[in-house]
């Protein structure tokens, strides 16, 4: 497989569901999965498949000893690993700015050189596809395409491509054209194309004219909280509902209904509060909105939040509201809701198609999301039905089941 | 001889516009009228009046012999007075043949029986009334919405005067007896209870046009043999179903129609008639005790009241609404209690229902989903209880503001009195005036 990103350190919804899957995947006993990214940090947990880090793998042959590979690699990976790559190398780079290990730097973020780093993420694969024995091949995002058709040359074994976004979503339909060609190619000469949601499939087909038998839908799911986040306690000081907006505040995430629903309620009821979590490149413009709109004495920000704070805000939270324009998936829901939250979602997120026990509107759609907003708030029965039946709902959504449709699709192709 | 006793419900709610919570305290008109016309006609040109047509056809075409039974909830007949007046004029030609009989049941199609016993009451009265006033026809048996029933239910309609009841045939109370004869209620053993056949009545409401059913097609003389072969003591079939299946449920393509035109014919000839429920129920003594401490209804695999009653959302809103119950009640503004009745309908709580999510959310349902329309109906129901409040003052209790307003009721009435003492004291001091008068002038004209 290749990814971006694995847990724990994620920029994004990427790794969260990387690491998801491939724990899922690894249930089925008969599965062995190598799991190649740009720049592992040594702290991934490793027990239930092998991580390979694309700037660990030789590219140019220097002479190493076992010792030396040993003290450099260790934390990552078994030296073992390091000679077998390094009999693989396949061409001479030797012209490429390379380390004393004969590797390439990786940042493994999303740098502004982006289309450098696939590049040679690209040529690394080459080394990879050539070192181990594998059935298929498995590419997650637009980055990692390009390193997955490599394999697949190099191999001849089935590309299966894990298309998390498209272009079109991240933005909002107008397509970087270099990025859009990388996309097109993967989705052109790989074997299968596994979308997170039908919204996505559909972007998919009807976008990249894709043909809808190559195109198959396997939702994301969501890992149990650990008890440590369980344990959480409410931490809200003040008496009033708590409204909770999570995520980038950008255009994608339609930050702009909030805060158009909540200038609706605020103005009719005096005991719900709203806040926005998150930060983004829409922000200043919200906080003008809400000054604007006169509600700011209800309305808060918090800025960007990180691992642990996410989990106290949503339990702090009794409601919570994601208005996104397009949301491949969205996994965020899936996590309020395993928090107890009651939550309300645009029928334009991925997400909306399996999930029954949250209320879905329109993105724009303001005067339904205040609706229900007020509706959560004020009636006891649908907020605690939602938290309820959210829960059992969302502990049954599990990782297992989307690697077993996975696993469907890799022995139709074998 | 085996009867068949026919018996159709019809009933449809006045569905709630959208009604969102900024319009609480500003919108007191609750209903989607477009939605509500647009049903109704379109169900009445499908279903109503090609059906009352075909069954006016019949009764007088069997001279008698043929009978029918209608269940007609209060807030349908309300609608197809403004919409569709000429489905009540179907009814009264039918009720006229004298072969037809029409049944009581609560006026709201609701579920005031498992909540509000007076409201209960009153509803079931209120319904008897309007049949009898457009029909002529005074009903004599009860039928509880959707066949809800119970022991407590069975006593309460007792209390109101009637002894006979109808109910569902419901397996998990039933067990080994057949719902083919007449029984009687385990607490009031004078009140005598006629069971649906679910079997044959499902065959013609739910499979008739199933092909993948493996009697399919089911012909009228397939149905009346089944009939005819139960065990020959057994002399009572209660096909009791929704007025839509004919047109409706099963279109008219699906050959419904002719299905029930032959029915009395291959009945006649295998000696089976019909009848109606109060006739069955007269002709017939119960030949056991038929126990329900839960209730039960004709709803779903499960037979009870799950579908109204099933989670919270549906339980906390009937709460709320049947806690004003009372002070309603109290009150006389007309739209008032119009609008209590319309909101109690079991409609509205069952679009709330989440068993058959998945699965086909109920096709009846006009929200997008169960929360939707939870949202809409206590948006509505606050809206309703602050008007309620407004009527009188919400520190008063009930009891306190019962017993001011009989005082104040009685107050008035002594106020007449006494006005109308004054008036024939006044009277009589005016006439001893005009004869003082008429003295004093005659001795001054002396």
């Amino acid at each position: 497989m290749f990814g971006w990103e694995f847990p724990p350190h994620i920029l994004g919804g990427l790794g969260t569901a990387s690491y998801g899957l491939t724990r899922g995947m690894a249930q089925q006993e008969d599965m062995e999965i190598t799991f190649v990214i740009p720049k592992p940090w040594g702290d991934e947990d490793q027990s239930f498949l092998k991580i390979i880090g694309a700037n660990n793998t030789p590219i140019v042959w220097h002479d190493i000893n076992w010792e030396r590979a040993q003290a450099r690699l260790e934390k990552f990976m078994d030296p073992k690993d390091y000679f077998q790559l390094r009999d693989h190398i396949y061409a001479d780079f030797s012209y490429m700015h390379t380390n004393d290990l004969g590797c390439l730097e990786f940042s493994g973020r999303y740098p502004n050189n982006i289309l450098e780093e696939t590049n040679n993420y690209s040529i690394v694969a080459g080394v990879i596809a050539r070192s181990y024995a594998f059935d298929i091949i498995h590419a997650h995002d637009w980055l990692t395409y390009p390193a997955g058709l490599h394999a697949k040359s190099v191999t001849g074994k089935p590309l299966v491509i894990h298309v998390h976004a498209t272009e079109f979503d991240r933005s909002r339909g107008k397509p970087n054209p270099i990025v859009y060609n990388i996309e097109k190619d993967g989705m052109d000469n790989c074997d299968h194309i596994v979308c997170v949601s039908d919204l996505t499939r559909k972007t998919v087909i009807e976008n990249y004219h894709q043909p809808y038998w190559k195109v198959t839908t396997v939702h994301n799911a969501v890992d149990p909280l650990s008890p440590e986040i369980d344990g959480i306690e409410r931490q809200s000081g003040v008496s009033e509902k708590v409204v909770t907006f999570l995520g980038r505040i950008t255009m994608q995430k339609g930050p702009e209904f909030f805060v158009d629903a909540a200038t609706q309620v605020i103005r009719k009821t005096d005991h719900i509060r709203f806040v926005m979590a998150g930060s983004g490149d829409m922000m200043d413009q919200m906080i003008r909105l809400v000054a604007d709109r006169g509600i700011a004495h209800k309305f808060h920000f918090t800025g960007f939040l990180r691992g642990k704070q996410v989990y106290e805000m949503l339990k702090s939270s009794d409601v919570y509201v994601m208005p996104s324009v397009s949301e491949p998936f969205g996994i965020s829901p899936l996590e309020a809701m395993q928090c107890g939250v009651p939550s309300i979602i645009s029928y334009q997120s991925g997400c909306s198609e399996i999930l029954h026990n949250v209320i879905k509107t329109d993105y724009w759609d303001v005067d339904a999301m205040a609706d229900a907003i007020y509706s959560i708030c004020t009636y006891p029965a649908m907020a605690e039905h939602l938290k309820k039946e959210g829960k059992i709902e969302v502990d049954n959504i599990k990782w297992e089941d989307a690697g077993l449709k996975i696993r469907h699709i890799y022995d139709s192709l074998m | 001889m085996k009867n068949i006793c026919f018996y159709f419900q019809i009933h449809q709610p006045f569905r709630l516009k959208r009604y969102r919570f900024f319009n609480i305290g500003r919108d007191h008109y609750y209903f989607d009228d477009y939605a509500n016309e647009e049903i109704l006609q379109q169900i009445t040109a499908r279903s109503y009046i090609p059906a009352n047509r075909m069954l006016l056809d019949l009764v007088n075409q069997y001279k008698g012999k043929f009978k029918v039974t209608f269940s007609i909830s209060g807030v349908a007949l309300e609608q197809m007075e403004i919409f569709a007046p000429e489905v009540i004029d179907g009814f009264r030609e039918l009720a006229k043949t004298g072969h037809v009989e029409f049944l009581a049941e609560t006026y709201a199609h609701s579920l005031s029986s498992l909540f509000d016993p007076e409201e209960f009451r009153n509803q079931v009265q209120q319904h008897a009334q309007r049949i009898e006033m457009l029909f002529g026809i005074k009903p004599t048996v009860v039928r509880n919405t959707e066949l809800i029933y119970s022991d407590e239910i069975a006593e309460m309609v007792y209390d109101m005067g009637y002894t006979r009841m109808i109910t569902e045939g419901a397996k998990h109370v039933l067990g080994w007896k057949s719902p083919n004869y007449v029984y009687q209620a385990a607490t009031r053993p004078e009140m005598k209870l006629l069971l649906k056949n679910s079997r044959f009545s499902d065959d013609i409401t739910y499979r008739f046009s199933n092909y993948s059913w493996n009697e399919y097609p089911l012909t009228a003389e397939k149905f009346i043999s089944w009939i005819a072969a139960t065990p020959p003591d057994e002399e009572l079939i209660n096909l009791f179903m929704n007025y839509e299946t004919l047109g409706n449920l099963q279109p008219a393509h699906t050959g419904i129609f002719e299905f029930f035109k032959a029915l009395p014919r291959f009945a006649i000839e295998n000696g089976i008639g019909f009848t109606t429920p109060g006739e069955a129920l007269d002709s017939h003594e119960a030949i056991g005790t038929m126990l329900v401490p839960n209730t039960i209804s004709w709803s779903d695999e499960e037979r009870d009241v799950s579908a109204w009653l099933g989670n919270k959302l549906q339980q906390s809103a009937l709460k709320s609404l049947y806690e004003v119950g009372e002070r309603v009640r109290l009150c006389t503004d007309r739209r008032l209690k119009q609008d209590w009745i319309y909101l109690q309908s079991s409609d509205h709580f069952y679009y709330m229902s989440t068993k058959h999510f998945g699965t086909g959310q109920s096709q009846f349902s006009p929200y997008m989903s169960p929360y939707d329309a939870f949202n809409n109906y206590m948006n509505v129901l606050s809206d309703f209880i602050a008007r309620v409040r407004a009527q009188y003052p919400d520190t008063v209790d009930n009891e306190e503001l019962n017993a001011l307003l009989t005082t104040i009721h009685n107050q008035e009435m002594e106020i007449k009195r006494l006005q109308l003492e004054l008036k024939t004291v006044i009277g009589s001091n005016e006439d001893l005036l005009v004869a003082k008068g008429k003295s004093q002038k005659a001795e001054k004209e002396k």
